[in-house]
C-alpha cells in the first residue's frame, strides 16, 4: 500500500514567514511567483536520494505538509489542523529572521505537533504546555530549523540574529539554516545549507525505515518530567 | 480650588485609561508581532485614552460628580485634542506606514505622506456637501464643521455594526439556532480530507517521478550526437508531458476540493464548541442575554417610544460597556484574520481611527438615549448640530443593516444543512 511507503515532514510556523516559498524551492526548484496565504494544508513531494554517491543510494519521495495558520488562533481551527500531525517522521520549524516573536512561537508550534494524543476527533491532548528541554533531548522526531528572510537583515545585525538562532537551535537539538526563499543560490548543491539539508533528510529516512521503533510513535511519552521553561525566552 | 482636584482626576483617569490601551496592544493585538514602532502604540493608546475620559464624562455628568464649570472645560478640551487626533495624527500617520511599506516611494516618505494626508482632507471636506449639517452662522474651520463630518462617518459605522450585531447575537448565542452536529459527522469529514490529500500526494509522487524520468531522458537525448540523433528529437515528443498537464489539473482540483473540506471542518467544530459552550453555565447566562438583547433589539427595529427614555438611561451605562469590549474584541479578531508582519501598523492605526470615530459618535447618539436633563451639556458643548439628522440617519441605517443581516444569515443557514446533506 502507497501509505507504508510514505514518508512525511511537516512544516511548521507562523503565517507569513515563507512556508510555502521554502516548500515550493525544495521541490520544484524554482522559486515561487505569487505567495497566497495557505488554507487549510498544502502537501508538495521532494524527491530525496538517500546517501547519494554511495552504492545504497536509493530514490526516495518526501512528502512536505505546509500547514497553514498560526498559533493564537481560533480552537476550532487548531482541533481541525490536527488531523493533519498523524504519524508524522520529521519537522521542519519555519521562523522569520526579521521576527522575533515568529521564533518564540515555534516553541509552541513543536509543542502543538508533537503533543497530539492521536484520539478520534483529533482534540490535542497535551501533557502542559511549558517548554521542556529534556523531552527535545530525546525526541524521536528529527527537526530542522529553518530561518528566512536572511537577505532583509541589515549587515550590523546579523551577528546578534545569528547568535539568537543559535539558542534556539540548541534549544530544539536541531540543524539550523538561514536562508532567502526568493535566491535558489542558499540551497545551491556544495553549500554547507544544501548538506544540512540532505543529513535531514537522511536522518528522516532512516529514522522511518532503518530503526527497529517498536511504537510508530510521534509524540513524546508521558512521564512525569521536571518542567523547567527555557532560559533564552526574550 | 475644586477645578485643580477636578482637573487631577481627569488627569490620573486618563493615565489609567492611557495604560490600559498599552496594555491591550502589547497583549492581545500585537502577540504576535515585534513592536518595532513605539508611536503606533502611543497613537492607539492616546485614541483610546481620550474616547474612554469621553464617556466618562458623560457618567460624571449625570452623577453630577464634578463642578459644572470644570466639567464644561474638560469636555472641550477632550473634544479638540480627540479632534486633533483623528483628523490629523491618525490619518498622517496611516499615509506614512503605508507609503513606506511601498518600495517606491521610500526616498521621499514625508513628502508623500502628506500627500495622502491632503487627499484624505480633501475627501472628508467633501463628505458634508451632501449631508445637512452646514448651518450658516459658522465660519469654516469651526468645531462643528468637523464634529459633523466625523460624526456623520461614525455614525453609518455604529448603525452598520450594530445592525449586524442586533441580528448576529441572538443567532450566534440562542441554542434554538444552533444545528446539531455530532463527533461521527466531524470524524466522516476529517477522514475525507485526509483521503483527498492522499490522493493529491500520490499524484504529485506521480508529477515528481515523470519530471524526473523526462530529465534523466532528457540528458540521455542531449548526448545523441549526429544526423541521426537530430532527426530523433525531431520526431518523438516525449511521452509524459501531456499526461503531465492532465494529472496537474486534477491536483488543482483536488486542492480545491481539500480547501472546502478543510473550512467545512473548521465549521463544524466551532460549532460543535458553541453547543458544548451552551451547555455551561456561562453558556446559559449568555443565552439568557442573548433573549434579553433581542427582544430589545426587535423593539428598537419597530421604534416604540413609549418609556423608552429612563429604561434606555440604565441602558447606558450597559451599552457603553458592552460596546467597548464587543468592539475591542471584533477588531482583534478582524485584526488577527488579516494582518501580516508588513501591514499590521497600518491596519493597528486604522483601527484606532475607526476606534475613535465609532466612540466620537456614541457620544453623539447617546443623548437620544439621555434623560431630557442631561442633554444640555452635549447640546452646549457640541454646538448646533442637527441632532435629529443623526438620530435619523443612524435609524434608517441601522434598519437597512439590520435587514440585509437577516437575509444573509437565513441564506447562509439554508445553505449549510444542504451541504450537510450532499456528504
Amino acid at each position: 500500500m502507497a501509505s507504508l511507503d510514505r514518508v512525511k515532514v511537516l512544516v511548521l510556523g507562523d503565517s507569513g514567514v515563507g512556508k510555502s516559498s521554502l516548500v515550493h524551492l525544495l521541490c520544484q526548484n524554482q522559486v515561487l511567483g505569487n505567495p497566497s496565504w495557505t488554507v487549510g494544508c498544502s502537501v508538495d513531494v521532494r524527491v530525496q536520494d538517500y546517501k547519494e554517491g554511495t552504492p545504497e543510494e536509493k530514490t526516495y519521495y518526501i512528502e512536505l505538509w505546509d500547514v497553514g495558520g498560526s498559533v493564537g488562533c481560533a480552537s476550532s481551527i487548531k482541533s481541525t489542523r490536527a488531523v493533519f500531525y498523524n504519524s508524522v517522521n520529521g519537522i521542519m520549524l519555519v521562523h522569520d529572521l526579521t521576527n522575533k516573536k515568529s521564533s518564540q512561537n515555534l516553541y509552541r508550534w513543536s509543542l502543538e505537533a508533537l503533543n497530539k494524543d492521536s484520539s478520534p476527533t483529533g482534540v490535542i491532548v497535551s501533557n502542559g504546555s511549558d517548554y521542556d528541554r529534556e523531552q527535545f533531548a530525546e525526541n524521536p522526531v528529527p527537526l530542522l530549523l529553518i530561518g528566512t528572510k536572511f537577505d532583509q537583515i541589515p549587515e550590523n545585525k546579523r551577528n546578534e540574529v545569528l547568535t539568537r538562532t543559535a539558542f534556539l537551535s540548541e534549544d530544539f537539538n536541531a540543524e539550523e539554516i538561514n536562508l532567502d526563499c526568493t535566491n535558489p543560490r542558499y540551497l545551491a548543491a556544495g553549500t554547507s545549507n544544501a548538506v544540512k539539508l540532505s543529513r535531514f533528510f537522511d536522518k528522516v529516512i532512516e529514522k522511518r525505515y532503518f530503526t527497529r521503533d517498536p511504537s510508530q510513535m510521534t509524540g513524546f511519552t508521558d512521564r512525569k518530567r521536571f518542567n523547567f521553561k527555557s532560559l533564552h525566552y526574550d | 480650588m475644586s477645578f485643580l482636584v477636578d482637573s487631577v482626576i481627569m488627569f490620573t483617569s486618563q493615565v489609567l485609561f492611557f495604560g490600559f490601551g498599552w496594555l491591550f496592544f502589547m497583549r492581545q493585538l500585537f502577540k504576535d508581532y515585534e513592536i518595532r514602532q513605539y508611536v503606533v502604540q502611543v497613537v492607539f493608546s492616546i485614541t483610546f485614552a481620550f474616547s474612554c475620559t469621553m464617556f466618562e464624562l458623560i457618567i460624571f455628568e449625570i452623577l453630577g460628580a464634578m463642578s459644572s464649570t470644570s466639567r464644561y472645560f474638560h469636555w472641550k478640551l477632550n473634544l479638540y485634542v480627540i479632534l486633533l487626533v483623528l483628523i490629523f495624527v491618525v490619518p498622517f500617520y496611516i499615509g506614512y506606514f503605508v507609503v513606506s511599506n511601498i518600495r517606491l516611494l521610500q526616498r521621499q516618505k514625508l513628502l508623500f505622506a502628506c500627500m495622502v494626508w491632503f487627499t484624505f482632507m480633501y475627501f472628508f471636506w467633501k463628505l458634508g456637501d451632501p449631508f445637512p449639517i452646514l448651518s450658516p452662522k459658522h465660519g469654516i474651520l469651526s468645531i462643528e464643521q468637523l464634529i459633523s463630518r466625523v460624526g456623520v462617518i461614525g455614525v453609518t459605522l455604529m448603525a452598520l455594526l450594530s445592525g449586524f450585531g442586533a441580528v448576529n447575537c441572538p443567532y450566534t448565542y440562542m441554542s434554538y439556532f444552533l444545528r446539531n452536529v455530532t463527533d461521527s459527522d466531524i470524524l466522516a469529514l476529517e477522514r475525507r480530507l485526509l483521503q483527498t490529500m492522499d490522493m493529491i500526494v500520490s499524484k504529485k509522487k506521480r508529477i515528481a517521478m515523470t519530471r524526473r524520468q523526462m530529465y534523466q531522458r532528457g540528458e540521455d537525448q542531449n548526448k545523441q550526437t549526429g544526423f541521426w540523433g537530430m532527426i530523433k528529437s525531431v520526431t518523438s515528443t516525449p511521452p509524459g508531458s501531456e499526461n503531465l498537464s492532465l494529472i496537474q489539473q486534477e491536483v488543482d482540483a483536488l486542492e480545491e476540493l481539500s480547501r472546502q473540506l478543510f473550512l467545512e471542518t473548521v465549521d463544524l467544530q466551532s460549532t460543535k464548541e458553541r453547543i458544548e459552550y451552551s451547555k455551561t453555565f456561562k453558556g446559559k447566562y449568555f443565552n439568557f442575554l442573548g433573549y434579553f438583547f433581542s427582544i430589545y433589539c426587535v423593539w428598537k427595529i419597530f421604534m416604540v417610544k413609549f418609556w423608552s427614555q429612563h429604561i434606555s438611561f440604565i441602558l447606558v451605562g450597559i451599552i457603553i460597556v458592552t460596546s467597548i469590549r464587543g468592539l475591542l474584541i471584533t477588531l482583534t479578531k478582524f485584526f488577527y484574520a488579516i494582518s501580516s508582519s508588513k501591514s499590521s501598523n497600518v491596519i493597528v492605526l486604522v483601527l484606532a481611527q475607526i476606534m475613535g470615530m465609532y466612540f466620537v459618535s456614541s457620544v453623539l447618539l447617546m443623548r437620544m438615549s439621555m434623560p431630557l436633563e442631561y442633554r444640555s451639556i452635549v447640546t452646549e458643548v457640541l454646538g448646533e448640530l442637527q441632532f435629529n439628522f443623526y438620530h435619523r440617519w443612524f435609524d434608517v441605517i441601522f434598519l437597512v443593516s439590520a435587514l440585509s443581516s437577516i437575509l444573509f444569515l437565513y441564506l447562509a443557514h439554508k445553505q449549510a444543512p444542504e451541504k450537510q446533506m450532499s456528504l
